[in-house]
């Protein structure tokens, strides 16, 4: 029997198993119809449950004011007006902020893939002693709500020393509050904005990686050093994207940290979303609720979309990603 | 030269571990055991702080983990009313998540675009927007996502008739309650799910086609090819799907917002870390009790 014979009684089969499954003939078909339908329904409401609160937003964002007190206007303004969209753009200084925020979020980005996949590697290649407790460690900072180390991690930014060397030349140890640079070392050292997750994620990929590749490359006369970096990091494509989208929109959407180290509103951008509202109220003297929430509808748009942008660019690569980075299992 | 002998290759490597771990080592250390103890002495604590930025600390022993529990106006009933909500919620987001997995795993026109919206929630995580999704869906009249009160008043339908009727015809008052209460927060229900999806999304893929083969040869029903199939293959990742519920609901959790109320407005630093003491500890003990029972329960492939 050649292969073509198999290929041709292997579909046979299928085909009878799948008459099995949905009962040939018409009751079979009404059945999928059926069940086509009652999916339909489902994905829609789902969809709808989902898009309808950003259609909302998306179509306030184009009402006057006049519009907010017509109670004829549903989801299409009477008269669309650019008025929120240029208050958010002045009182967010939209190009400016999110110049700041991409180039934050891009850089701990990097910082994020660089030190959980050398983490993650470390866990999944080699063996030394307490291995086991200490990536049980890792879960513990996965499972930890961040809230139990908010103090001490405030305190300990607000006068930031290493081993008083800091406090010997300048006299006094440094603030590190009301900017980035707390994040950034926090995320250096692999415990940043959700860096556990991600160290979990490497972790597996690089276990799910066959070990030849390396034998091969220890015999050839490569260091672990160059290994992984030339040889398991490219191997990782899909773990990588998979960390970098999720860490660029979780740090991008991130308030906890950025207010707890007061990070400047004029660097982060949904911090800044936050304070719109009365800034517009106050800046631009419109004192009516229901008008100055305009211009945060107008805000949250202009703030979704860099994310959005980038998330569909990736998308492709993200999903498949997910299904191959080893999340699962 | 005789000590570099004698270390042998898996010793080497064993440093060379060592090292690729070292950052995250360091920072563990700093940020997260040197914090944790140091709030526990917060919180054991009564915290005076300084001018300059330091503070004092005098020990009064449990005298904050008391006001919390005792005194404090509405510490109690949030840190119940979290723990409820989570409860509550973990068995449908599972179900649900597990359910839409499954649809959007079957083959359909549009699949990549519907894909898309399933994960933007995700996209919208943020506080601030957040904030005003929940505004903006409030607003939405007659959306499924608008409140079961707000619905009475908007539509003129009287859901309490309907409550009367379910009540009626014998189902339990808890029942019908914990039914209405996902409805109305379906929005959040559905946009807490979205990791989960991908989770589950990716765990049937993950299966083997060859198995499904096996079961339509063998005749099996789609029902039974579910529960002998499908849900065993998932198993695992139901633990690990309740355990990021758990973890996510609490990091935006009311307890949280107190916490930090307590401790950047009122300054009352010894309070505020025995509240993080507090729920962290009751945060931890859920999960150890979750995972314990699911666990028993879960079919390992491998």
């Amino acid at each position: 029997m050649n292969a073509r014979n198999v290929m041709v009684y292997y579909r046979k089969i299928n085909e009878k198993a799948h008459d099995v499954t949905f009962r040939s003939g018409a009751f079979g078909r009404v059945k999928l119809v059926l069940f086509s339908v009652f999916r339909a329904v489902i994905i829609i409401g789902m969809s709808y449950i989902i898009l309808g609160p950003v259609i909302n937003i998306v179509s306030n964002s184009f009402f006057s004011g006049s519009d907010v007190y017509n109670p004829s206007v549903f989801m299409i303004p009477l008269n669309p007006t650019l008025e929120n969209y240029r208050r958010a753009f002045v009182r967010l200084d939209y190009f400016r902020t999110l110049g700041y925020t991409l180039v934050y979020i891009v850089t701990i980005t990097l910082i994020q893939i660089f030190v959980c996949s050398m983490v993650g590697y470390g866990f999944a290649r080699f063996d030394f002693p307490l291995k086991k407790l200490l990536f049980g460690c890792v879960i513990v900072t996965i499972v930890l709500p961040a809230h139990v180390i908010m103090l001490p991690l405030y305190q300990h930014f607000r006068k930031w020393d290493v081993l008083g060397i800091i406090e010997a030349v300048t006299g006094e140890a440094a603030n590190l509050l009301s900017s980035e640079t707390p994040m950034y070392l926090m995320t250096l050292f692999g415990t940043g904005l959700r860096s556990g997750l991600f160290i979990y994620i490497f972790r597996q990929f690089f276990r799910g990686l066959p070990k030849e590749i390396e034998e091969a490359a220890f015999i050839d006369g490569a260091g672990p050093w160059y290994t992984y970096f030339a040889i398991m990091l490219a191997n990782a494509m899909p773990a990588v994207i998979t960390v970098a989208v999720f860490s660029m929109v979780w740090q991008y959407n991130d308030m906890f940290y950025a207010r707890l180290f007061s990070m400047p509103t004029s660097h982060i951008l949904t911090f800044r979303l936050s304070t719109l509202q009365a800034t517009v109220e106050f800046a631009d003297q419109v004192k009516d609720p229901l008008i100055s929430q305009l211009a945060v509808y107008a805000g949250i748009t202009l703030v979704l979309l860099p994310i959005l942008f980038i998330y569909f660019t990736l998308q492709k690569y993200f999903v498949e990603g997910i299904e191959r980075s080893g999340i699962v299992g | 030269m005789k000590r570099k002998i004698r270390f042998t290759l898996s010793q080497k490597r064993a440093v060379t571990g060592l090292l690729f771990i070292m950052p995250w080592l360091i920072g563990f250390l700093v940020y997260y055991v040197r914090s944790l103890v140091l709030n526990v002495r917060f919180s054991l604590s009564k915290i005076e702080i300084m001018k300059i930025g330091g503070y004092r600390a005098t020990y009064i022993g449990l005298q904050n983990y008391r006001y919390a529990l005792l005194e404090h106006a509405t510490f109690n009933q949030i840190l119940v009313n979290s723990i409820r909500d989570v409860l509550i919620d973990i068995p449908f987001i599972i179900f649900f998540s597990l359910f839409m997995a499954i649809l959007l795993n079957t083959k359909f026109k549009g699949r990549g675009i519907v894909r898309i919206i399933f994960f933007l929630p995700i996209l919208l995580g943020s506080g601030a927007v957040l904030e005003s999704l929940e505004q903006a869906t409030r607003n939405i009249t007659g959306g499924a996502s608008a409140t079961i009160a707000e619905l009475s008043k908007t539509n003129q339908i009287n859901i309490d008739y309907f409550l009367y009727i379910f009540e009626d015809l014998g189902l339990p008052v808890a029942l019908v309650d914990y039914i209405t209460g996902l409805v109305a927060r379906i929005f959040e229900i559905v946009r807490a799910s979205s990791v989960q999806i991908i989770i589950f999304l990716a765990a049937l893929q993950s299966i083997p086609r060859s198995l499904y083969e096996c079961a339509k040869i063998e005749g099996a029903t789609a029902y039974e090819t579910f529960w002998k199939i499908t849900f065993p293959m998932v198993s695992p990742l139901i633990l690990t799907n309740v355990v990021y519920t758990i973890v996510d609901f609490f990091v935006n959790s009311e307890v949280v917002d107190l916490a930090y109320e307590v401790a950047f407005t009122n300054y009352d630093y010894g309070l505020s870390a025995a509240m993080s003491t507090l729920s962290t500890a009751v945060v931890c003990l859920i999960l150890v009790i979750v995972s314990a029972l699911i666990s028993r329960k879960t079919f390992y492939y491998n």
